[in-house]
């Protein structure tokens, strides 16, 4: 088949499988995507954020043997410690701020290495672009705040002791409660992911955005039943597998049933992505401007 | 011409808040080289942003080959655009860069590889494609950008200041390349500001001030038109003085000036036919021997020059 014919046959399978090429351009750029905030300057802080947790789990179980004692003979305390720990340091900073630095990098950091245009200028749909980025910074974040989560637990089993923790987590609930935390940390990703994408479209200077939404997540416990839902942090509470108590001034809500609050939490995420791609459209290269 | 084979511009102004890019154009670019000169800030890059989809118009229309630039999932197929932007996504190597590129494209490994190695061979890189792009020095970044720009095969493309930081060797060979290209049937809209080069490369030439198209046509075409500005010749011949005198009283000749070492003769006329016709009968009637007729303001420069006015300097 001559040359001329080939790339003819190419541009009709363009046209009659648009998806089957949106997937190989999304892939691109979830390769490129991948590496960059794996492996990027950038990453560094993003390393730190996740040995965080661990790193503090570590120390509490292995140089505080009064700690490490008191977690084995009061497991079921240790369970509920853990739970408002994971709340809030795992969620409401470590994946919260995570999250903003990786996902708001996506374009923004971009933008300010002056490269975006290196996507601009290949025949690509700007939402396969949007995707293609939000499905790398999910797999970065994913990952890391996930492993960030195994390792905050595997130094609590430890604590507990091997025979102990084979028994909570085989035959007991600790399986599925270690599922659900990581089912959590991927939903907190998620969730934190798409509204830190598209401030950074929006917003020139994200920072006070993002810093105005971590005040929103902190004060989520004292708002009206109604606002609370405008929140991520109200789904991923309400899917803790051990109850977090919120103190006394709390205003109680109903917590939304893991059937709403999974599918909720998706749906919100699609939104906020078709906002994205909107604003990407309409998105300029004008580094100067920046 | 048919829209589907130009580059049509319909009444395009683009504004950066209140600051003019470029206003009320009406341009149609047909196949060939074109070049766009301007001093800088004349809105060339603008010209170029626009024509990529790069910035949106505040007001107007732009086709490119029948596609709006405001579809680049089918512009891109179309044309390559190599910019000024000089800065890459990090940690990539030359051969990286091109590949990735193409695969975002959509194409397959196999594809991608292929044509990776022939762009990097049409501008000279295989040599650098392992080597990591920001070790490259600055001419090779260009020509990795040039690589881009062609590696997916376009019919237009859109170069912004494409010689910069190139040697002459490189120079010479990207010309060569860009000659090559257009005798292939692609549109080339360059902008540069080496006068001289774009004198040789372009078969058309669009200038461009403060955001205005202030002329376009083909560079002779463009000089034949700026009556107001008269053309000089050099004319070499035995009795330049005479020739003076006779010339002098002619309505069509401005100026006519004896060179420093009186063994020619500067004229300016402002109607090239009748002063050949001029040139002719006084030869025949005063029996005179002429060694040359060289015209000396018909290239870009001149044309750049009177056009723009010195302050551009020779640099657009």
């Amino acid at each position: 088949m001559s040359s001329a014919v080939e790339a003819a046959a190419a541009g009709a399978e363009r046209v009659r499988a648009p998806w089957r090429l949106w997937r190989r351009q999304a892939a691109a750029i979830l390769r490129l995507e991948v590496k960059k905030n794996f492996w990027g300057k950038r990453a560094i802080l993003m390393y730190l954020l996740a040995a965080f947790p661990v790193a503090i789990f570590f120390a509490l179980t292995q140089f505080d043997k009064r700690a490490a004692a008191d977690i084995s003979q009061n497991w079921g305390e240790a369970k509920v410690i853990f739970a408002n720990i994971f709340e809030g340091l795992v969620l409401r900073t470590v994946v919260f701020f995570g999250s903003a630095w990786i996902f708001m990098n996506l374009f923004r950091g971009e933008i300010v290495d002056k490269s975006l245009h290196y996507y601009f200028l290949a025949p690509l749909r700007r939402e396969v672009l949007v995707a293609g980025k939000y499905l790398s910074g999910l797999v970065a974040s994913g990952v890391l705040f996930g492993l960030s989560t195994a390792g905050s637990l595997f130094f609590l089993y430890m604590a507990r002791g091997y025979r102990a923790s084979i028994d909570d987590l085989v035959g007991g609930p600790g399986g599925g409660e270690v599922l659900a935390y990581l089912g959590i940390t991927v939903m907190g990703c998620l969730g934190y992911g798409a509204f830190f994408l598209v401030i950074g479209l929006f917003f020139r200077n994200p920072i006070i955005p993002a810093l105005v939404a971590w005040g929103w997540e902190w004060i989520n416990f004292l708002l009206p039943p109604v606002l609370k839902k405008l929140s991520v942090i109200h789904y991923l509470h309400s899917l803790m597998p051990v109850p977090v108590y919120e103190g006394p001034f709390a205003l109680v809500a109903e917590p939304t049933p893991v059937w709403i609050a999974a599918p909720g939490m998706l749906l919100t995420v699609a939104a906020v992505l078709v906002a994205a791609g909107y604003r990407i459209r309409r998105l300029e290269i004008r580094y100067g401007g920046d | 011409m048919s829209g589907a084979e130009t580059i049509v511009f319909e009444d395009v102004s683009k504004f950066y808040g209140e600051v003019l890019g470029v206003n009320r154009i009406n341009l149609t670019i047909a196949p060939g080289i074109t070049s766009l000169v301007g001093p800088n800030g004349s809105g060339k890059t603008t010209l170029m942003n626009l024509m990529t989809g790069l910035i949106q118009p505040t007001g107007g229309r732009i086709s490119v080959t029948g596609i709006s630039t405001g579809e680049p999932e089918r512009l891109f197929r179309k044309v390559g655009y190599c910019g000024q932007f000089d800065s890459f996504p990090k940690g990539l190597t030359g051969y990286e860069f091109i590949y990735s590129y193409l695969l975002v494209h959509g194409e397959t490994k196999k594809e991608a590889e292929a044509g990776t190695w022939k762009a990097l061979e049409r501008v000279d890189l295989v040599g650098a494609a392992h080597r990591k792009v920001e070790g490259y020095s600055k001419g090779m970044r260009q020509r990795a950008r040039l690589a881009q720009s062609i590696a997916h095969e376009p019919e237009v493309m859109i170069l912004d200041e494409p010689l910069n930081g190139l040697d002459p060797m490189a120079r010479a060979e990207t010309i060569r390349l860009f000659r090559e290209l257009a005798r292939d049937g692609l549109h080339l809209i360059i902008s540069s500001h080496i006068l001289h080069e774009v004198d040789q490369m372009s078969d058309r030439v669009v200038l461009i001030n403060n955001g205005y198209i202030i002329a376009e046509g083909q560079v002779s075409g463009v000089r034949d038109e700026m009556e107001e500005h008269p053309i000089q010749y050099l004319i070499v011949c035995d009795r330049p003085s005479l020739l003076a005198a006779r010339v002098f009283a002619e309505d069509s000749v401005v100026e006519a000036r004896l060179t420093d070492d009186r063994g020619g003769l500067f004229v300016k006329t402002r109607n090239l036919d009748s002063f050949s016709l001029l040139l002719n009968r006084v030869v025949l009637e005063e029996n005179l021997t002429i060694e040359s007729v060289t015209p000396v303001d018909d290239d870009l420069n001149a044309v750049y020059h009177y056009l723009i006015g010195a302050g551009g300097g020779g640099q657009a």
